[in-house]
C-alpha cells in the first residue's frame, strides 16, 4: 500500500526524521530523541506535523442541528470561536471516534477527527446530516495541521514574521481565531494533545511548508524542537488524554471511560442516545490510571492481575519521561477501579505492582 | 550509521568483540536508533549460563521493547552496571560505554562481518 505523504514531507526528510505508518500516512515518529522532544514540549516548545488528522467541515443553516444529532454533545449552543471536545457514537452507544469541534461561524463548523477514523467519521457525519440543510465537506487531504506546543508557544507565534498573532495572547483555552500568515488564512486553535499550553494551526497544504519554516526559524531562540508522534503519545498519556483504538473503541461506552459528561442526555434525539441509556453490565470494565514504582512499564495489551487472576488489560503505558515512574491506562473490572486499589501488571512474566491513581498523571498547573 | 569493522554482528542486531575467551556483547547503533531512547535494560547476572540464540534480557525504550538474544554460549562474566544505571549510554555510545554484558564463551553462534551486517540492514 502506498502511504500518503504529508505536505511537510520534504522538511521532515531534510531533518533526518524516522518515519512510521500512521493510519496510512508516512509521518515522523521522531527526529532525534523521543525523550528530548518530550522534554522540549514540557519546558520550552515543540512543533508537530499533524497533517494526517481529518478535517470535516459542515456549512449551512442546518449545520448546528446536524451536529447536535450526529454527536454526543450539544454543539449548537457553543459561541463563535469556541472549540469543544465531543464523541461520535454508534447506535449502540459505543465510541466511533473522539473529535474536536470548532465553531467557525453561525453556520460553519470544523470537526477534527482521528486520521485512523477519517472515513468512518466522515461517513457517519455525512449520513447523519442528511435531512439537515447543510453541506459536509471532508477536506482532510487539502488541509495541513501544525501544532506548536509548550510554554514558549505563544512567544514563538508572536515572533514569527508574516504571522498575524494579534489577539492570541488573550485567546482562552479551547478557543479559536482566524489569523493570517503572509496573507493566507490560518485557523488558530488554543488546543492540543500534550497537556501543555499551545496552539494548533490549520492551513492549506500549499502554504504549510512556508509556515513550518517560519515557525522553526522564529522558534530557534525559544528552544523550539521538531517533535514526532512518539513523544506526542507519551505527552498525551501523561496528560491523561485517551487515544482512539486504545482507551476508546467501538466496544466501549462513554461511562466506562469516564466520559459520561461528554454526552448530553438532555438532548431528545441524537445517534447513540438509546444505546447510552441502556447502560452497561455491572461487570463492564472501567478505564483507570495506574502508577508503578521502578522503571518497568506495562504496555498496551499486557494483562492486569488482582486476587491472583486476570482482571483487566493495559491500553497504553510508558515510563513517564516527566514523572520518572511507569504510568498506564488500563481497563479493569469495576471492583478494582477504586482509587488507591493495588493491583499488578504482568510485564513479560514479572508482576509489577500498580496503584489506581487519579487522572491526569501530569498537570502543568500542579507543577507550576 | 556506525558499524565498526573490528566487531562481529548477529542478525538480531547485536555485536560481539572477542578478547581471548571472553566475548563482550552489545546492540548495534541501528538497533538502538530503531528502539528510540532506551530507558531500562534487563541483563543476565554474572555467573548465569547462557546458550546462543536464547533470550537473555531486554532493552526498553519509551515506545517499545527489544529482546536481547545470546550471541554466544557460556557463562556471564559481568553485566555492565553503568548501563543498568544509565540506559541512555546504549544510545549515545552503543559500541563503547554502552556495552551490555561479557561472556566467558564456549562457542559462538551465527555471526557476520560488518560488511554483511551493513548489507543486511540496507535491505
Amino acid at each position: 500500500m502506498t502511504l500518503t505523504q504529508s505536505p511537510l514531507d520534504a522538511i521532515h526528510r531534510e531533518r533526518g526524521a524516522s518515519f512510521t505508518d500512521f493510519a496510512g500516512w508516512d509521518m515522523p515518529v521522531r527526529y532525534t530523541s523521543d525523550l528530548a522532544e518530550h522534554h522540549a514540549v514540557r519546558t520550552s516548545a515543540g512543533i508537530f506535523d499533524l497533517s494526517h488528522m481529518a478535517e470535516i467541515y459542515l456549512t449551512g443553516p442546518g449545520a448546528a442541528a446536524a451536529l447536535d444529532y450526529a454527536l454526543a454533545g450539544t454543539l449548537s449552543s457553543i459561541p463563535l470561536g469556541r472549540a469543544k471536545y465531543s464523541l461520535i457514537l454508534s447506535e449502540a452507544g459505543t465510541v466511533v471516534d473522539d473529535v474536536i469541534v470548532y465553531r467557525l461561524g453561525e453556520e460553519k463548523f470544523l470537526v477534527v477527527a482521528n486520521a485512523g477514523n477519517r472515513f468512518p467519521a466522515a461517513a457517519a457525519i455525512r449520513e447523519r446530516a442528511e435531512g439537515f440543510d447543510c453541506v459536509v465537506d471532508d477536506r482532510s487531504e487539502e488541509v495541513a495541521l501544525i501544532a506548536v506546543q509548550g510554554p514558549n508557544a505563544l512567544a514563538i507565534l508572536e515572533a514569527t514574521p508574516g504571522f498575524s498573532a494579534e489577539g492570541l495572547a488573550e485567546l482562552g483555552y479551547y478557543r479559536c481565531l482566524p489569523r493570517e500568515f503572509n496573507g493566507e488564512s490560518v485557523l488558530v486553535g488554543r488546543t492540543g494533545y500534550t497537556g501543555e499550553d499551545g496552539f494548533e494551526l490549520y492551513i492549506d497544504n500549499a502554504h504549510a511548508a512556508e509556515l513550518w519554516r517560519a515557525l522553526e526559524s522564529a522558534g530557534a531562540e525559544f528552544d523550539l524542537l521538531a517533535c514526532g508522534l512518539a513523544c506526542r503519545d507519551t505527552l498525551r498519556l501523561e496528560a491523561g488524554m485517551p487515544l482512539y483504538g486504545h482507551e476508546l473503541s467501538l466496544d466501549l461506552k462513554p461511562v466506562q471511560v469516564g466520559m459520561e459528561k461528554v454526552v448530553d442526555m438532555s438532548k431528545d434525539n441524537f445517534v447513540g442516545r438509546d444505546g447510552v441509556l441502556a447502560g452497561v453490565p455491572a461487570n463492564a470494565p472501567r478505564l483507570v490510571g495506574l502508577q508503578s514504582e521502578g522503571k518497568r512499564a506495562g504496555r498496551a495489551d499486557y494483562s492486569v492481575h488482582g486476587n491472583d487472576r486476570t482482571i483487566g488489560v493495559v491500553t497504553s503505558g510508558a515510563l513517564s519521561p516527566t514523572l520518572g515512574y511507569p504510568i498506564a491506562f488500563a481497563l479493569v473490572e469495576p471492583d478494582f477501579a477504586e482509587l488507591g486499589t493495588t493491583i499488578s501488571v504482568d510485564v513479560r512474566g514479572t508482576e509489577i505492582p500498580a496503584v489506581v491513581v487519579p487522572l491526569p498523571f501530569y498537570s502543568r498547573k500542579a507543577r507550576s | 550509521m556506525s558499524i565498526p569493522a573490528n566487531l562481529q554482528y548477529t542478525s538480531e542486531h547485536e555485536w560481539i568483540r572477542v578478547e581471548g575467551n571472553v566475548a563482550v556483547v552489545g546492540i548495534t547503533q541501528y538497533a538502538a536508533d530503531a528502539l528510540g531512547d532506551i530507558v531500562y535494560v534487563d541483563l543476565p547476572k554474572a555467573g548465569t549460563t547462557i546458550s546462543a540464540g536464547a533470550i537473555v534480557g531486554e532493552a526498553e525504550s519509551t515506545k517499545s521493547v527489544g529482546e536481547l538474544f545470546a550471541p554466544v554460549s557460556g557463562d556471564i562474566v559481568e553485566a555492565n552496571q553503568a548501563v543498568i544505571d544509565s540506559p541512555e549510554l546504549v544510545n549515545s555510545d552503543p559500541y563503547g560505554a554502552g556495552w551490555l554484558f561479557s561472556v566467558n564463551f564456549s562457542s559462538i553462534g551465527a555471526v557476520m562481518s560488518a560488511d554483511d551486517y551493513e548489507a543486511m540492514i540496507a535491505e
